[in-house]
């Protein structure tokens, strides 16, 4: 099942996806006939039990959904529809229409929510907003009772909006707590970095292949040579540890060395990455018009989304320190520094 | 394109369980070895210790129980050496016998050669090291100029090979040698000879390093008689079969855990409440370390399946180098000590230690720069 999804994933993006649809939804304008795409062929209902009215697949089944996502810069909220409707099935819960994810600073009173979500992805357009609590529950909303107070973007503009809820009502999503919410996340950052970074790896071998300077193509320079194998280093350690994150989640959830592991390595290449793929492109590629810029400008975007590279970074020092010599190597190889 | 994803691999069951018989040695033998020896690991030859472990049963885990083996495969050698690492167990005295020469033999070996050699090497009593760079080919070996010449059934080698590790401790080195003038391909016309470092012949000289210590070696061959038993594999495939090595010798968890008495030391001198920057690199660390086992766990899985994966391991190696080498860097970084030699905590003398060894490890096995072009190379560059 992991290989069909993940090569459905990129004939859709290969046939739907392209720099124009990328520019215009940047400037608010919805891909509609993308996302028909993307649901007829169940892709947001991957990980989602048959039973629920999903496909039936595993979260590792639908990694390649993910990467794949993040390599061709899908401009809608596929990512966060499909970690938000595998976490509703674990609750139990069917999923409906088109479900983001957001973490939060607000109340829970009686049942009624009341609070702000910042920076909620493609709020404004999705129906439901998955929330994962302060107080460690996870509340699915519906969005159409916030007020939106801003429409804002991200460094890739892809939106990032503001609402607000006032004594609204909720439903509590049982069997899935807050951090279960915020690891999946991160998780997901991690395998659209890894899937962006992989592209950038395509585009420095192409155009370091064909661009002629002093006589012969710039992939012949050694200088150019090793950029490009520490850029392929970092694309590949990254998916690694993306895949390690999906492959080792539990029914209930990712595991959290694995999840935070992989958004930390993320973290730090993604911005790497970048930095040698405009190094190697040139000028060119700092145009708007180079596609290089989509992905660049999304790299940069989801490296710090859900927690920074130290916040994350922090937990899992923190439980290494408090594990002290003798406990974490153990804990290392079982898989359970952060419990 | 060579380029390959690192997919998903897993310890199966029955090496993870082999884990615990590896601890419970491991519980039994490493406190009575000083912290400073610890600090070497791989590079601290202690031949009794070997004994004990071979003794134990837990060298050449995968090779055939004919052999003297326990056919567990790639997997348990893997978490074999990984712990062994962790716990700064001083190997090195078997460490490539077990690594590179075994898997050699066992794969080209004759018979002969099998018995002979591979009892020998699990019961930790026949150290091996790898004669392959010289004064003139370091990273482009294919430029070695030492040679076997045949006289008789067997025949005379001559030249010199240098920055050979534990060549003055071991008993038997592998020697990549040209059997036949330069042809059309550098690669071509290189054999492996099994060469007894006793015979009549060798001349070894120790090279004291920048740590004051002396693991490297020259090795000065003058007419030295080999029979016809000494060469490993076919003649003229040399090259060929020193490739097949490096993906086992590049890929290993050795490439990551060189540093880690040093890293143990460093968390306990941080203690249970680290500050802000503390934890965040320590964090950043550990992410990095089990990111890296399951890089390194992948290209096992690739071996265990036959398959040939000389590009990831160069990967690997060059990744993990970089971590070894940062975490020095970064201990000094977190604690305001002193590095020190001969005296000062274990802290101070490991940091001190790590300092100057971390230089070597990338450029033991293949330097940094060697195997980006390797990377590149696969990548469809040049």
């Amino acid at each position: 099942m992991k290989d069909m999804f993940e090569e459905t994933a990129n004939r859709l993006f290969a046939q739907f996806v392209n720099p124009e649809m990328t520019a215009a939804a940047e400037s608010g304008a919805w891909p509609p006939d993308l996302w028909s795409a993307i649901e007829e062929n169940g892709l947001t209902l991957a990980a989602v039990p048959e039973e629920l009215g999903g496909v039936g697949g595993q979260i590792h089944d639908a990694y390649g959904v993910v990467t794949a996502a993040g390599r061709h810069a899908v401009p809608a909220p596929l990512v966060e529809a499909l970690l938000a409707n595998w976490l509703l099935g674990i609750g139990g819960i069917a999923p409906e229409g088109m479900t983001t994810l957001a973490l939060t600073r607000g109340t829970l009173s009686h049942g009624r929510f009341s609070g702000t979500l910042r920076e909620v992805p493609w709020g404004s357009q999705t129906s439901h907003i998955l929330v994962a609590g302060d107080e460690g529950a996870v509340l699915l909303v519906d969005a159409a009772d916030g007020a939106i107070v801003e429409k804002g973007f991200n460094l890739a503009r892809e939106p990032r909006d503001t609402l607000q809820f006032s004594d609204a009502a909720t439903r509590l999503v049982e069997g899935v707590s807050a951090d279960a919410v915020r690891l999946a996340a991160v998780s997901a950052r991690a395998a659209q970095v890894a899937g962006a970074l992989d592209s950038l790896v395509e585009s420095a071998i192409d155009y370091a292949n064909q661009r002629e300077q002093f006589g012969r193509p710039i992939g012949k320079f050694q200088a150019i040579q090793h950029q490009i194998a520490i850029l392929a280093t970092k694309a590949a350690t990254t998916g690694c540890a993306a895949e390690t994150a999906f492959a080792e989640a539990a029914p209930k959830g990712f595991r959290p060395q694995s999840a935070v592991a992989a958004k930390v390595i993320a973290s730090e290449t993604a911005g790497q990455g970048a930095a040698i793929a405009h190094a190697v492109l040139g000028a060119i590629g700092f145009t708007y018009e180079h596609s290089l810029q989509f992905t660049t400008r999304r790299l940069w975007a989801w490296r710090s989304e859900f927690g920074n590279e130290p916040a994350w970074s922090a937990r899992l020092g923190v439980a290494a320190c408090r594990l002290g010599s003798g406990k974490l190597w153990p804990a290392i190889t079982a898989g359970t520094v952060l419990g | 394109m060579n380029a390959q994803r690192f997919s998903y691999a897993r310890i199966p069951p029955e090496a993870e369980a082999f884990r615990k018989e590896v601890r419970d040695f491991l519980a039994a033998e490493i406190d009575s070895v000083p912290m400073i020896v610890r600090a070497d690991s791989w590079m601290a030859f202690d031949a009794e210790f070997s004994r004990k472990l071979g003794a134990a049963g837990l060298i050449g885990v995968s090779l055939p129980a004919r052999y003297g083996g326990r056919d567990l495969g790639y997997f348990a050698r893997y978490v074999l050496s990984e712990e062994l690492l962790a716990a700064g167990a001083p190997v090195s005295a078997h460490w490539i016998a077990d690594r590179q020469s075994a898997p050699l033999i066992l794969r080209y070996g004759t018979e002969s050669q099998r018995e002979r050699y591979l009892p020998a090497i699990t019961r930790g009593e026949c150290f091996f090291c790898i004669g392959m760079s010289e004064p003139n080919a370091g990273s482009d070996l294919a430029a070695i100029g030492t040679r076997a010449e045949r006289d008789g059934s067997g025949w005379v080698l001559n030249g010199r090979k240098l920055w050979t590790t534990n060549a003055a401790q071991s008993h038997f080195a592998i020697v990549l040698a040209r059997t036949s003038a330069n042809s059309d391909s550098r690669h071509a016309g290189m054999s492996q000879f099994i060469v007894d470092l006793k015979a009549p012949g060798v001349t070894i000289r120790p090279i004291r390093d920048l740590s004051g210590a002396a693991h490297f070696n020259e090795l000065f061959f003058d007419d030295v008689a080999l029979d016809e038993d000494a060469l490993v594999g076919t003649e003229g495939n040399g090259w060929q079969q020193v490739m097949a090595e490096l993906a086992f010798e590049r890929s290993g968890p050795e490439r990551f855990l060189s540093a880690s008495m040093l890293f143990d030391l460093l968390l306990d001198a941080i203690g249970p409440e680290p500050g802000e920057l503390q934890a965040v690199m320590i964090g950043r660390l550990v992410a990095r370390l089990h990111t890296l086992r399951m890089m390194s766990l992948s290209v096992t899985h690739d071996l265990e399946r036959g398959e040939d994966p000389a590009w990831a391991a160069s990967l690997v190696k060059d990744a993990g180098t970089a971590f070894e080498q940062e975490i020095p860097e970064i201990a000094q970084q977190l604690i305001d000590a002193q590095p020190r030699i001969e005296s000062g905590t274990d802290y101070a003398q490991v940091l001190a230690h790590m300092m100057m060894l971390s230089q070597s490890f990338s450029l033991r096995g293949g330097t940094r720069e060697i195997l980006r072009g390797i990377l590149a190379r696969g990548l469809g560059l040049r």
